[in-house]
């Protein structure tokens, strides 16, 4: 259901509320989960952001989003000037990834500081953005909600102990979902909070023998 | 927001309140933000539409594909107006805010960056002869956008979804409302408004040259606050359509669902696969859609939801 600023906006760098805002808003998740500019990035565009894209300012956007640039930010037009300035080596590909897959679709690999993290997500109408694929595992975050992604063995308990850490600190879950590979193997949980989530919940989380891997990823203005 | 345009009237008219102030108590409600927060917002976002029009109105640069650019200034200069200046004005600041958008400047997507030229062009024309407050602007503004959300709810608003008449056709209606409320018309006329505007819109494809979104969108802004304004005065003037609003809308939502993808975004048909168009497509770089345009209908089909929004 549209919100009144979903009619009335967004107040964007043009020309499209997809191939632009949302391409933006898709390189500012990336950044959100990565924590900062990252010093490398290679970037592959599927369907008609490879197709209209460089009309569309389409890699302006998303490197501008990387940079910290929001969808409104005029700098948007000259991001290509400012990745210099900013240490960002990056590169641009164009990929089928088949036709299942929505035609705005970008995949991200980007490292900082010898650490790596990659997704797909797409720009799904209006500047909203999925993302669907995170190091690999299948989610589905949207940037509307700061969210924790934890992969766990799947073992008793492991929900309540996460639980019971948001709710020492007094924050209120709003979605809790669990996807397992199978009965005993891996659980994918995510877990998204109407608050922000501190980075101390997230590296003790990371301490557990349970744990794999965990993403923190904040919600995007 | 509201899921018909009765459901909102009726909500307003059961708790005494106006049309805005309908909008306003649900965003409060929806949201949490204060109504003077959400009144200053959209004061920001006017503000927003007014540099863009003026902006496209001064800029004579061409865009990169040199289809658009200069335009709006020439019309807005030219003295051949069959209805005097304040028409010929409101034509070249729907036309300027989609040069400003090909130009990737600052615009507010109303309710998408292909229509965003048509409801700033009708307020921001009409707000001098008309007398309107900037306090009463905002009030239109969200009268605006309870239409745009009802539209965006029961029908769409992208042209991927629906075509043009999703985009430009949905902008008309939220600026012919927002006409009629401004100027003192009754629930049903601001009703009338919308259903005599949409009307004059059902049908119409969305077919960007080269898949960007500048032609024939920014003259396609221009023809749909035409629209706005004539659904507008025919609905003040006492005019009726027999066909209910909601079900006005919920027609264009179905022509939008019956059209091939060809005429939904997918610039694989209508004037962007033309020679012509296929022609700017080459020039513009666009290699691989213009093979795909080549390969017809049968690709098409394959690439369903292509393209801008």
């Amino acid at each position: 259901m549209a919100n009144l600023f979903e009619i009335l906006g967004p107040t964007m760098v043009g020309p499209s509320s997809s191939h632009t805002a949302g391409a933006c808003r898709l390189g500012l998740v990336t950044r959100a989960i990565l924590g900062s500019t990252p010093e490398r990035a290679c970037i592959e565009l599927h369907g008609s952001f490879a197709m209209t894209g460089d009309g569309h300012g389409t890699k302006r956007a998303i490197l501008g989003g990387l940079l910290g640039f929001q969808p409104d930010d005029t700098r948007l037009r000259d991001s290509l000037e400012h990745v210099e300035g900013e240490g960002l080596v990056y590169e641009f590909r164009s990929v089928d990834l088949g036709e299942s897959v929505h035609p705005n679709t970008v995949r991200i690999e980007v490292e900082r500081d010898g650490e790596t993290l990659e997704l797909a997500g797409s720009s799904i109408g209006g500047g909203r953005i999925e993302i669907f694929e995170l190091d690999g595992f299948p989610v589905s975050l949207t940037g509307s909600l700061p969210t924790l992604v934890v992969l766990a063995d799947d073992v008793p308990g492991t929900i309540a102990e996460i639980a019971s850490m948001f709710v020492e600190r007094q924050l209120n879950l709003a979605t809790v979902r669990v996807d397992r590979t199978g009965r005993g193997e891996r659980a994918l949980i995510m877990i998204e909070v109407d608050d922000r989530i501190p980075s101390e919940l997230v590296e003790g989380l990371r301490e557990r023998p349970w744990v794999h891997w965990i993403r923190r990823v904040q919600k995007l203005d | 927001m509201f899921r018909s345009i009765e459901a909102w009237f009726e909500e307003a008219a059961d708790n005494g309140l106006d049309l805005a102030e309908a909008v306003l108590a649900r965003e409060v409600k929806n949201t949490g933000a204060s109504p003077e927060e959400i009144r200053e917002r959209i004061g920001a976002t006017l503000r927003v539409m007014e540099e863009a029009v003026e902006q496209g109105l001064n800029d004579d640069t061409p865009s990169s594909t040199g289809m658009t650019g200069g335009r709006s200034g020439r019309l807005l200069r030219s003295t051949g107006g069959f209805f005097g200046s304040e028409f010929t004005g409101m034509l070249a600041r729907a036309i300027a805010t989609l040069e400003v958008n090909a130009h990737m400047g600052l615009i507010v997507a109303a309710p998408t960056a292909g229509a965003a030229g048509v409801l700033p062009a009708v307020l921001l024309t009409l707000r001098g002869s008309r007398g309107w407050s900037e306090n009463r602007v905002v009030d239109g503004m969200l009268v605006a956008g309870g239409v745009g959300a009802v539209i965006a709810q029961r029908a769409s608003i992208s042209g991927a979804g629906g075509g043009c008449q999703a985009e430009t056709g949905s902008a008309a209606a939220m600026a012919a409302a927002t006409v009629a409320y401004l100027e003192g018309g009754s629930h049903d006329q601001v009703r009338q408004a919308i259903g005599l505007t949409l009307q004059g819109m059902l049908g119409l494809i969305c077919d960007p040259v080269a898949g960007l979104v500048e032609i024939p969108c920014a003259y396609r802004n221009a023809t749909a606050a035409v629209h706005a304004v004539a659904g507008a005065e025919m609905a003040l003037a006492g005019l009726d359509f027999p066909i209910a609003v909601d079900e006005v809308i919920d027609v264009m939502g179905e022509v939008g669902r019956g059209m091939n993808v060809r005429f939904r975004e997918t610039a694989l048909g209508g004037l962007a696969a033309t020679p012509s168009g296929r022609r700017i497509a080459r020039e513009a770089g666009m290699s691989e859609l213009v093979e795909l345009q080549k390969r017809g209908t049968a690709q098409g089909e394959r690439s369903a939801r292509l393209g801008p929004s």
